[in-house]
């Protein structure tokens, strides 16, 4: 008897008809597609993205040059140069950062003692050649003064778990 | 008819300057070359376009089966987007990979395409509007749609790339196979017509109660494994294992890039519609109007819309190629040997049984197609 | 004046000619099919022109659509050594050349004679709604009917020869029955066991355990 059912089962194509009625249903539901460069979806506060120097309010940058970032950095994509400044404070005179080998992992800025490297929210970002995603000091800087106001309030809010 | 009229007007055109006698003396003689152009064009346009807009219905159906959206970047709702991609393709460096047979490898796109469209010269949209109204109709797409095989093999072949290669294989294994059944199918529809000629068929199917008289009811085991068959022998999904991507890369037009991949694209969806066209044809009763003759309404607009016509029988290619995109949304790829399996040992034995069960059929008073 | 017909039998003939000679002369054998496919097709062109539509589209369909797919098929999996091939070929050659002659002879006998080759003018033009088809199908079922069933018989005898001799049951080999696999229920390949979660594992099971794993 289970034989014959599963006979007839078979030959009038009952799963099949079932599976193209799921697809069919679907046809119809609800489209959950977000319309990407006009709608965006929420995004944490620890987004990890493009890099930043930052600096202090003063205007003084942080970086100390300690070289931990670069240490850590699994990728091998930080290079940091340090000399004395002429006030005797360390500095860095290089500090570039190949984002073609990061990995953005976030470990740079977990390292970092005074949180001058930070990852920023920012992931639009493009190059049309291969060095233009070589970023050098002062473009890191430049992203950092340019951004300041949301990389501050993100460290913020996640002060209190850090 | 139109005819007389366009050269009518040429004449009326050419009289202005008093040159008719001149211009048809001269040129007259290749007039019935150029009316048969025309009418290739005529045919061949619509079709290019057709499938242009089928490969963005396509995305936009499995887009939409799967919960997305699919194209909608270029033009309103991604309207423009096959003739981006179009435009795309035409633009692209034809490469030719080193080692392969030169002349062969750009003939197999050509032979790709040029059986799918030659086939259309016989399958008729509405009453009288075919190119050749043929007696063997019904043969001569048969042996169009077994030609198609040969550019996948000269494709395969003439790439030496081993993907090529198998997908070139496994395609002539499967359309040679998935032939024998579409072939028996029609069999029964030629048993039920008693004619080849594709404008007879259609007209057999008019027994005055719409819908219940076309084919479909009595050969509907037919009608399965035809547009089954129909589904293999255009290489689609779940039967593409000659573009198996997960196994042999793309199959037989692995190597093939810009215009070249284009026809082997354009001779895929040509086919496609052509089944869509056949299905319809043998099926499901063309340009037939679903409503009984008698009920259709004489009011010129209501009556020409629901009357027998063209749009009838591009709404039924419309459903039989929504069918070919829901079947690709919802089922996974055969196996080799399953698919095999369902050729040799399901689809034959089937049409086989029913071919004899039809013609038994007929004998009897219970037949009434 | 030369009719249009003529022009294009000419056309044909020339084509499935030079077809037929590449095929013999090709260096590779999957050219040489190639070419047989031409000369298939030509073949047809002129049936046409003789208004035997059936045969034509029939020899497409048949050996253009299968035959020589499956014949390509094989030629293109062979590693044909041509210096091996051509080893022979001076040893085979008279024995080629009296084929070649009584060949020739045969032909020429046949299509030279007086009957064949006054059927070329006799070859009625029909009305255009002839059906060669029709035609064909009344002779074989009628006046040819019991050559055509043989022939059919024979062919049947040669598939079912075919598959008894190629078909083998390999013991060893293992394989899968595809209806078994669908008509698998849950319940035949699945135990539901209810685990009491609480039992501590005592420390001799344990290192027991990573032995095994070890």
């Amino acid at each position: 008897m289970e034989k014959i059912s599963s006979f007839f089962k078979s030959f009038l194509l009952i799963e099949l008809l079932k599976g193209m009625a799921l697809t069919g249903k679907h046809l119809f539901s609800h489209k959950i597609t977000v319309l990407y460069p006009e709608e965006k979806t929420p995004m944490s506060y620890r987004f990890r993205g493009l890099h930043a120097q930052r600096r202090y309010p003063n205007g003084e940058e942080r970086c100390i040059g300690c070289k931990l970032c670069e240490a850590v950095c699994p990728a091998l994509a930080i290079k940091i140069e340090v000399a004395e400044r002429e006030d005797g404070s360390r500095r860095t005179t290089q500090y570039d950062i190949d984002l073609t080998k990061c990995i953005f992992c976030g470990f740079c800025e977990e390292s970092c003692p005074v949180d001058a490297i930070v990852e920023t929210r920012i992931f639009e970002y493009h190059g049309e050649n291969r060095g233009d995603l070589y970023y050098t000091k002062p473009m890191l800087l430049a992203v950092g003064e340019k951004h300041e106001a949301q990389i501050a309030k993100d460290r913020a809010a996640d002060a209190k778990y850090r | 008819m139109i005819e007389a009229q366009i050269l009518q007007l040429f004449q009326w055109f050419w009289n202005l300057f008093g040159l008719w006698d001149w211009v048809w003396g001269t040129f007259g003689f290749v007039w019935p070359v150029v009316w048969t152009l025309v009418k290739i064009v005529i045919i061949v346009a619509p079709i290019m376009l057709g499938v242009a807009y089928l490969t963005y219905v396509e995305r936009k159906v499995l887009g939409y089966m799967q919960d997305r959206l699919g194209p909608n970047r270029v033009g309103y709702y991604g309207l423009l987007q096959p003739i981006a991609d179009g435009l795309k393709l035409l633009m692209k460096e034809i490469i030719i990979p080193t080692g392969s047979n030169k002349f062969l490898f750009m003939l197999a796109p050509v032979l790709c395409i040029a059986p799918a469209l030659a086939a259309w010269a016989v399958v008729p949209f509405a009453q009288g509007l075919v190119l050749a109204n043929v007696n063997a109709g019904m043969l001569y797409i048969l042996t169009m749609t077994s030609l198609g095989i040969y550019g996948i093999i000269i494709a395969g072949w003439s790439s030496n790339s081993k993907y090529a290669f198998l997908g070139a294989i496994r395609s002539a294994a499967q359309i040679v196979s998935y032939e024998l059944a579409m072939g028996f199918a029609l069999v029964t529809v030629l048993l039920a017509a008693q004619s080849m000629n594709l404008v007879d068929i259609v007209q057999g199917q008019q027994k005055g109660f719409g819908l219940l008289g076309w084919y479909f009811i009595p050969l509907f085991p037919m009608f399965v494994v035809y547009f089954i068959a129909g589904v293999a022998e255009t290489n689609r999904a779940p039967f593409d294992l000659a573009e198996d991507e997960s196994v042999i890369v793309a199959g037989f037009h692995t190597e093939y890039s810009g215009m070249g991949f284009a026809l082997f694209f354009l001779g895929e969806y040509a086919n496609m519609i052509l089944i869509a066209a056949l299905t319809s044809i043998f099926f499901l009763g063309g340009w037939l109007s679903p409503l009984p003759q008698a009920w259709v309404p004489t009011a010129p607009g209501v009556g020409l819309l629901l009357g027998n016509g063209i749009h009838w029988m591009l709404a039924k290619m419309s459903f039989v190629l929504f069918l070919f995109l829901w079947l690709r949304a919802t089922f996974p790829r055969y196996r080799y040997d399953q698919l095999m399996r369902l050729g040799w040992k399901v689809l034959i034995p089937l049409t086989l049984v029913w071919v004899v069960v039809v013609a038994a059929w007929m004998q009897t008073p219970f037949w009434m197609w | 004046m030369i009719g249009i017909e003529t022009v294009v039998f000419f056309l044909f003939a020339a084509l499935s000619v030079f077809a037929a000679v590449r095929v013999i002369t090709a260096r590779n054998p999957v050219h040489a099919a190639l070419f047989l496919v031409l000369a298939f097709f030509s073949m047809a062109g002129i049936w046409l022109l003789l208004e035997a539509e059936f045969l034509a589209i029939t020899l497409v369909l048949v050996y253009v659509g299968a035959v020589m797919v499956l014949f390509l098929f094989v030629v293109m999996m062979l590693d044909i050594d041509l210096v091996q091939l051509r080893e022979g070929f001076w040893r085979w050659f008279p024995f080629g050349v009296v084929l070649a002659v009584a060949m020739v002879g045969e032909m020429v006998w046949v299509l030279g004679g007086r009957q064949t080759a006054e059927t070329g003018a006799n070859i009625a033009k029909h009305a255009a709604d002839y059906s060669n088809t029709k035609e064909l199908g009344r002779l074989i079922y009628t006046d040819y009917a019991y050559p055509f069933e043989l022939a059919a018989v024979l062919l049947l005898i040669a598939i079912v020869a075919a598959i008894a001799l190629t078909l083998r049951h390999r013991r060893t080999a293992k394989k899968q029955d595809p209806s078994k696999q669908v008509l698998v229920k849950s319940a035949d390949r699945l135990r539901i066991v209810s685990v009491t979660s609480s039992k501590k594992v005592s420390a001799t099971d344990g290192a027991k355990t990573d032995q095994v794993k070890s």
